[in-house]
Parts: structure tokens; C-alpha cells; sequence
């Protein structure tokens, strides 16, 4: 225990001046960098874009691994242990060994590309990275296992008389599904939602190899801010927008669904 | 539940088309690592495995790999000790100081890594701890050590508190229960947190670039060098054979716990 404390304040204190450090602190304090936040021009064109992509990543991850989930639980065992290995396989798998992957399959000169253009399906090389297209494909491959694992423990979970009961009184299985199945699965759905959403929202590693320096997040942003020119007052900014952020939707997380329970389950 | 024929057909071609997109793209890497060719590209005329070669010969590969391996071990079981005891001291200690420093606890898995990394990186700084082994192997215990509170708290819900109190009632001191009970109780759970713990720190990229340079040089670290700067089927034949320790792994943990839900279902 003390030693969980000691680490935690090893972590926690440099969060808390990074805090100080975007208030201009310790040697003048100013709300000077929040206000560029604010205001700059090419800060909210960053702000915009990774809102833009958080919003449609975790939308369609969301669809694709409700399906997904879906389909796992009307499985037989054996279908359903092949499937969790599909899902399970490149959940574990390195994020840089994933968007080295997507890269290969994408590049101009890639094998996508290369493919098309052998068939003679297309005259030049479609543009697939290095632009939101690619972000958003190699991000949704990422987020799809985060949305399976709760949605999947949800509809595990459910009574399956309810189900029965809408058949047997008469409803027709797209009713039953619309009607009874889909509000049940509501809750969880919104919290798997607001998990991949928090995930995409701390995205680096994926944007910054398929965006490939023309779509650049907030994370990539705040990181090239204190490297390239060590303007540790705006990335603390950005840092501590990026933190209330997360935690506002961890809050509300925790209010729709069990969080303990889901953080367990996947 | 029943499906329409229908529905049934198109949601299970659906999966099974999800799944290959999740599946597919990682194993891409293998033909590729395997041409033999100096490209990036499918074989053609053979296979050859002269870029696993490269790879095993490459003293820059083969140090990265030695040092990821070193620091996963260390921070490994350095956050296994702490989030085993601090597991076990948030499931005896009930209330709301209890609840706070759990999800204290947890918050380096939950805030993101960017966060994270320039925070440890001004600190380390500060402290000299900057590029040193110590410093990377300290960042990596910090962000592993949730993952093993939550395994061991899900290990630890499974124990009958009673257990406890029995050995408590026989006059057992809470030193010798928690080492000759509670600790024999989790046994896999505990063996479960280790795995994940050492898969967080092999695979940790963002935090470790903002912690470290030159004189540590992780493997995730090389690898975001070498596709950041030219994409070279060295590149792809790490890769290949992380997805085969990664496969290997995930299909011994999804066999073991199948024989254990059967031999649950059978007793």
C-alpha cells in the first residue's frame, strides 16, 4: 500500500505541475497559453480534426463490434472461440506492428495499390494513407476489440426470458431485436461508446504514422509543441484540455455502466 | 434467441467479415518479412528468410530486443509486488478512502499516454532520472501496475472471506494469512497479471519516447524509428515474429481457459 502511494504520487505530481507548468507557472503565472488555446487559428483546426475523427472512428467501431458481439453470442462454441481469436489476436498485438501493417497495405506503392493496379481496376494509385482516410481505417481496426469485450459481456448478461417472451407473444424477431433487444443493450453500448471514444481521443501512435504529418491530433500536436520547440506552456495546455476531457467522459462512464466491472471484463 | 434466416445469414457474414479485417492486416507482415527481395513487398519468385537473418545478425535489433526483454522483466516484477499488495489492501480496507486511492490507482491506464509521457518526461528530467534504465523501467512499473491491481481484484472477489477469518480465528497473525492463504488463493491470478503487466512494458512506445534517447533503446522504440524513416522488410521480420509470440500466447491463454470452463462444467 505505502508503496502504491509512492508511485502514484511519482505519477500523479508530474501530472499536477504539468498543470502549473500551462499556467504559465512557476516563475509568472498567466493564462496566456489557454488563451491561445482558445483562440489560435491553427489550434482549433487540430482541435476540429481530432474531434472530427474521435467522432466517426468511435461511431463506426462501435456499429462494426455491436455486430460483431452480436453475432458472438448466437455462435456455437466453436465458431465463437475462432471469432474471439479473430478479435482477440490483434487486441494484443503491438500498435506500431498494426499501423506498420496498414502502411504496407496502403501506401501508394503498397499492396492494395498494387493489386488494383495489376487488375486493372484503377490507372493510378488511389491515395489510401497519409490522409484522414488512412487515420480513420487503422484507428477503427484498433478501437473495434474495446467496443466487442463490453458489448459482448452486456448481451451475455441479458435475461434471455425477456426475449422469449416478446417471441412468444407474438413478435416478429426484427421487432424482438428492435424493441426489446436493442434498448436492453442501450446502456452498455453508450459506455462501450464513451471508452473507445476516450481511447481515440489519446490516439498517437496511429495518426502520427498514417496521417504521416498532414493530419495531426492533439496528442502528435502537444508532443511536437515541447520537442520541436519546447513551448511547454501551450502543451501543458493542450495537455490538461486533453485530461479534463478524458475524465468529464470517464465521469460519465462511470454513471452509465458499471466501470469496474467492464475495466475487469476486457 | 432465434434469428430470421436472413438477418442470421447477413449478421454472421458481417462478423466473420470484421473479423478478417481485424485479423488480416497483421498477418500481411509474414509474406512480406518472408520475400526475397530487398523491398517491401509480396514474394514472387521464393521465400526466403534472409530478413530474419538480417534481423538475428543486427546487433541494433538484437540490443533493443535484450533491453525491452530486461525492462519488461524488471517492471514486471516490480508492479507485481505493488499491485498485488495494494490489491490486497483496497479488498480489506472497505470505505471511501478506499474507493479514492483505487481509482487513484488507476489512473495511468485510463489518462492518455501523451499525458502521461510529458509529465514523466519534465520529471525525470528534473530528477536525473532522464535516459537512464532506472527511469524507463520506473515509467513502465508506473503504467503496468493498474492492469495488476485490477487482475488481482478480480482474483481476489472469487476468495471466500471467510477462508480468511478462519485462519484469523486460529490465531494465524495477518502477515502469515496473507502469505500462506490469501497468496496461494490467486496463484493465477497473479501469474495472469504478470503477462499483462510484461505485454505493457514490452510493448510501451509513447510514454518511453518522451523518457528516454540514446542510451535506452527499446524495441518499440527502434521500430518507430525505422518506419518513421524508411519502411525495410528488417522492419517487417520483427514484426512477424512479434505476431507469432503475440498468437502463441493468446491461443495458450483462450485453450487454458476453455479447459478450465470444462473442467468447471464436468466437477
Amino acid at each position: 500500500m505505502p508503496a502504491a502511494i509512492l508511485v502514484g504520487l511519482l505519477y500523479l505530481l508530474p501530472i499536477g505541475w504539468l498543470g502549473l507548468m500551462s499556467l504559465g507557472g512557476p516563475t509568472e503565472w498567466t493564462l496566456r497559453w489557454y488563451e491561445q488555446v482558445a483562440t489560435a487559428s491553427g489550434i482549433h483546426k487540430i482541435l476540429w480534426t481530432t474531434a472530427r475523427i474521435v467522432t466517426i472512428t468511435s461511431l463506426v467501431a462501435l456499429v462494426l463490434g455491436y455486430l460483431v458481439a452480436y453475432a458472438m453470442v448466437h455462435m456455437n462454441e466453436r465458431q465463437r472461440l475462432l471469432i474471439t481469436l479473430c478479435v482477440l489476436v490483434p487486441f494484443w498485438l503491438s500498435v506500431l506492428v498494426r499501423a506498420l501493417a496498414w502502411l504496407i497495405l496502403l501506401r501508394n506503392n503498397g499492396l492494395i495499390n498494387e493489386a488494383l493496379l495489376n487488375w486493372g481496376v484503377i490507372d493510378e494509385p488511389l491515395s489510401l494513407v497519409r490522409n484522414e482516410l488512412g487515420v480513420i481505417i487503422g484507428m477503427v481496426h484498433y478501437m473495434i476489440p474495446y467496443a466487442v469485450f463490453p458489448l459482448y459481456g452486456a448481451m451475455r448478461g441479458m435475461d434471455q426470458s425477456l426475449l422469449m417472451a416478446a417471441r412468444s407473444a407474438g413478435a416478429s424477431p426484427l421487432r424482438t431485436f428492435r424493441d426489446v433487444f436493442l434498448p436492453l443493450t442501450l446502456p452498455a453500448v453508450f459506455g462501450a461508446g464513451l471508452l473507445v471514444f476516450v481511447f481515440g481521443l489519446g490516439f498517437f501512435i496511429t495518426p502520427a504514422i498514417l496521417g504521416g504529418g498532414r493530419i495531426v491530433m492533439l496528442s502528435e500536436y502537444a508532443s511536437l509543441m515541447v520537442l520541436q520547440s519546447a513551448r511547454w506552456g501551450l502543451a501543458g495546455a493542450l495537455s490538461v484540455v486533453l485530461l479534463a476531457s478524458t475524465l468529464a467522459l470517464i465521469w460519465m462512464i462511470s454513471r452509465a455502466v458499471n466501470l469496474r466491472r467492464m475495466l475487469g471484463g476486457a | 434467441m432465434s434469428l430470421g434466416a436472413r438477418a442470421r445469414i447477413f449478421v454472421m457474414a458481417a462478423a466473420w467479415l470484421i473479423g478478417l479485417f481485424l485479423l488480416l492486416p497483421g498477418l500481411i507482415t509474414i509474406p512480406v518479412s518472408l520475400n526475397d527481395t530487398r523491398w517491401v513487398r509480396m514474394p514472387e519468385e521464393g521465400l526466403s528468410l534472409r530478413h530474419f537473418e538480417a534481423m538475428l545478425y543486427s546487433s541494433n535489433w538484437m540490443t533493443s530486443m535484450r533491453e525491452s526483454a530486461v525492462i519488461a522483466l524488471v517492471a514486471t516484477t516490480l508492479s507485481v509486488i505493488i499491485g498485488t499488495a495494494c490489491a490486497i489492501g483496497l479488498w480489506r480496507v472497505v470505505g471511501r478512502t478506499a474507493t479514492l486511492i483505487g481509482a487513484l490507482v488507476l489512473t495511468p491506464m485510463i489518462l492518455p499516454p501523451i499525458v502521461s509521457g510529458l509529465a514523466l518526461y519534465r520529471a525525470w528530467v528534473v530528477l536525473g532520472l532522464y535516459d537512464t534504465w532506472f527511469g524507463v523501467i520506473l515509467a513502465h512499473t508506473i503504467l503496468a501496475t493498474p492492469f495488476v491491481v485490477i487482475t488481482i481484484t478480480t482474483a481476489l472477489s472469487l476468495i471466500d472471506p471467510r477462508l480468511e477469518q478462519a485462519s484469523r480465528s486460529l490465531g494465524a497473525s495477518p502477515r502469515t494469512t496473507t502469505l500462506r492463504v490469501i497468496l496461494p488463493n490467486i496463484r493465477a491470478g497473479i501469474l495472469t497479471s504478470a503477462v499483462f503487466a510484461f505485454i505493457v512494458s514490452w510493448d510501451e512506445i509513447v510514454v518511453t519516447l518522451f523518457v528516454s534517447s540514446r542510451a535506452v533503446y527499446t524495441l518499440p522504440r527502434r521500430m518507430w524509428d525505422g518506419i518513421r524513416e524508411s519502411v525495410d522488410p528488417t522492419v517487417a521480420a520483427v514484426a512477424t515474429s512479434l505476431i507469432a509470440a503475440t498468437s502463441i500466447l493468446v491461443i495458450a491463454v483462450i485453450i487454458q481457459q476453455t479447459r478450465r470452463g470444462r473442467a468447471a462444467r464436468a466437477g
